[in-house]
């Protein structure tokens, strides 16, 4: 099987998409001429020209709102945050119109439009530039929010988005577009809502997304060494959210971690829980705990950013925690 | 200032559309007078926002349209969605937050929506739903079709940064759309000289590279006049237009407002009741003979048992069942 980048993953999945039905265009800032700010739509002009790969001037509220208005009428936008940060002025019509139109109309409007772009923190970019918007997404009923953490997921996920009827958010990593895995040429979706059990084990599990699945696996292989069995489960899809994969996992385990790259307060995190605490009160050896980034916004010299962030070593010392051995 | 020559010109077609302008304003304006008793009932709950006063606005543009042309406006949307077709009986029935509503009780007053007349809504954000109108207009040129869409906003909403990143977007790809500022005077109680540094609305159109014009607003033929030009411009040559279309609303800005004491006098109001749109339709119609008083008893009468027949049906109409609660938060993917 091919392997290719995450970048080139979601290149893929546009380009089949874009092919295969031609209500679907791609609009954002530069995501024509310069290929796209991180180099996602690259060759999409070319190929499709400008009607459908449609550079925008720096207007978040007022492209998104262009999608919105287009899905409404029958075409499939796809709409490209250069990050989700950016996204923020443009949350009126991504939450206030996409997510509500079906609804306030009573069934007669439904909102086939993906809002993709990446999230999460970089290197050193600071606070307005890293972070996580799980959490807010993942909040609004008549949204579906989708995280992918591998090359193969990206285009399967990205897929299904596209060809969903509803308003879909892609939080794509940005750390994660350089990432590499194997890819297959042909078509495939992965369906919305099934997460997937990326490690297995037996002693503890890990209820992660995004790019802290590959911290989660990193995690898994170096505690392998130690004996130390974790069940890592990518929930790709945050919303809507696969609770039974989540509770198989620990009613199995009889531990948990939840691992995400967001805040702590009123973050995924805290859902996971509730759900576990919810179905497997009885199953529970030990008080489920967190990891996420620290409670401040990102700041920008390197230790401190580094002691902001959610990591390995983290992730490692919650799971020897829940598992009552000494680090 | 007297009503404009007629654009139509004088003939029977002309007078039949004539009449028909008239009934539609004054179905508006009763319909929402009903409205207003219901409110006081209770039988109408939430926000609502009357259109009294401006009935002259919706018909001179609505009645100009196509029918697969597309129209979107803000939440003061009782009068547009009737001109565009929806039936007096599925807008009571959505005001009394019934199944038979137009958006089956889920939308209220603010967010009325009828796919089958292309009315994409009913929007409760000021300067939300322009970039959306901007996106319709985006999809007819994407399609290659000569359809245009219509985007009613009030004055308020042009401060708004929306309104700026719309018109910019419509401006630059010459998008078919005709944005509509029914300039009312007030956004809610604030009075548009204290919130634009632009007293003429129309104006800031040269801004975005947009045809413009000021339109009387009491006027329906000078409505329809100008309309006539946008769309001649949307569908010829791709282009988008504004209009400043100058008015006056009678009520509060919602039913929780008094109509005037607090930011408005009632002298005021009294003055600009002098140019209402009925009256001066009427007027016109009964001067050049096109109607007679007779007529107009007819029309009220037919108007009116329309209008109480509107209220049985919503009075009569189930409230939605629980089931309907989590009905159309998804749709089932079909592709």
């Amino acid at each position: 099987m091919p392997v290719i980048t995450y970048r080139d993953a979601l290149n893929a999945a546009l380009r089949e998409e874009m092919h295969r039905d031609d209500r679907v265009f791609l609009m954002g800032e530069e995501v024509g001429v310069y290929n796209g700010a991180y180099k996602v739509s690259k060759g999409l002009l070319e190929e499709f020209g400008e009607m459908r790969v449609v550079d925008t001037p720096i207007t978040e509220l007022g492209f998104s709102g262009v999608g919105v208005g287009a899905a409404m009428v029958g075409l499939r936008p796809v709409v490209e945050f250069m990050t989700w940060n950016f996204a923020l002025l443009a949350l009126d019509q991504v939450v206030n119109a996409a997510a509500k139109m079906l609804y306030m109309s009573g069934g007669q409007f439904p909102m086939p439009i993906v809002f993709r772009g990446p999230n999460g923190a970089a290197l050193q970019l600071s606070a307005q530039h890293s972070q996580a918007w799980e959490s807010w997404l993942a909040h609004i009923p008549g949204l579906k929010v989708v995280a992918p953490g591998t090359p193969y997921d990206a285009k399967g996920l990205l897929k299904a988005a596209i060809r969903d009827d509803n308003p879909v958010v892609v939080l794509e990593g940005e750390m994660l577009y350089n990432t590499k895995g194997e890819v297959p040429d042909e078509d495939y979706i992965i369906p919305l809502g099934k997460a997937e059990l990326k490690r297995e084990g037996d002693h503890c599990s890990i209820i992660t997304s995004g790019k802290m699945a590959l911290v989660a696996m990193q995690a898994a292989d170096t505690l392998a060494k130690e004996g130390i069995r974790l069940d890592v489960v990518d929930l790709r899809t945050i919303r809507p959210m696969d609770v039974d994969a989540i509770t198989a996992s620990v009613k199995k385990t009889n531990r948990a971690v939840v691992l995400e790259e967001g805040w702590e307060v009123c973050g995924i995190g805290a859902q996971v829980v509730d759900y576990i605490q919810r179905d497997c009160f009885d199953h529970l050896d030990a008080p489920v705990l967190r990891v996420h980034q620290a409670d401040v916004p990102m700041p920008y010299a390197k230790a401190i950013e580094k002691a902001a962030k959610p990591d390995l070593a983290k992730t490692i010392g919650a799971v020897k925690k829940v598992m009552y051995i000494e680090a | 200032m007297p009503p404009k020559k007629k654009p139509d010109g004088n003939g029977p077609a002309e007078s039949a559309l004539d009449r028909q302008m008239l009934h539609s304003m004054i179905l508006q304006r009763r319909f929402e007078e009903k409205v207003a008793e219901a409110y006081a009932l209770g039988k109408i709950g939430g926000f609502c926002h009357l259109y009294i006063g401006q009935e002259a606005v919706s018909t001179g543009i609505i009645m100009a349209l196509r029918e697969d042309d597309y129209v979107l406006t803000t939440y003061r949307d009782h009068g547009q969605a009737l001109v565009r077709g929806m039936t007096s009986r599925s807008v009571m029935a959505e005001l009394f937050g019934r199944i038979d509503g137009c958006s089956r009780g889920k939308g209220g007053s603010m967010h009325l929506f009828d796919r089958h007349v292309n009315f994409l809504g009913g929007h409760g954000i000021v300067g939300g739903h322009v970039p959306l109108a901007t996106g319709v207009g985006f999809a007819i040129k994407y399609r290659g079709g000569d359809q245009c869409v219509v985007c009613f906003m009030g004055e308020a909403a042009v401060n708004n940064g929306a309104f700026h990143e719309s018109l910019n977007m419509a401006g630059l790809w010459r998008l078919p759309v005709i944005y509509v500022i029914e300039n009312n005077r007030y956004g809610m109680g604030t009075a548009l000289e204290r919130a634009s540094s632009i007293k003429d609305m129309y104006k800031r159109g040269a801004t975005y590279n947009i045809e413009s014009a000021e339109v009387d607003g009491q006027d329906v033929w000078a409505v329809r006049e100008a309309t006539l030009e946008a769309i001649a411009r949307a569908r010829k040559d791709s282009s988008p237009t504004l209009l400043e279309v100058r008015t006056y609303r009678y009520m509060g800005h919602s039913m929780s407002d008094a109509v005037s004491g607090t930011y408005r006098t009632k002298d005021e109001l009294d003055e600009y009741r002098k140019r209402d749109p009925i009256n001066l339709c009427k007027a016109k119609l009964l001067a050049d003979k096109t109607i007679t008083p007779g007529d107009v008893d007819a029309m009220e009468k037919e108007i009116a048992a329309v209008v109480q027949d509107s209220w049985d049906f919503a009075d009569a109409s189930p409230e939605p069942p629980y089931e309907a609660l989590h009905e159309d938060v998804y749709v089932e993917t079909t592709t």
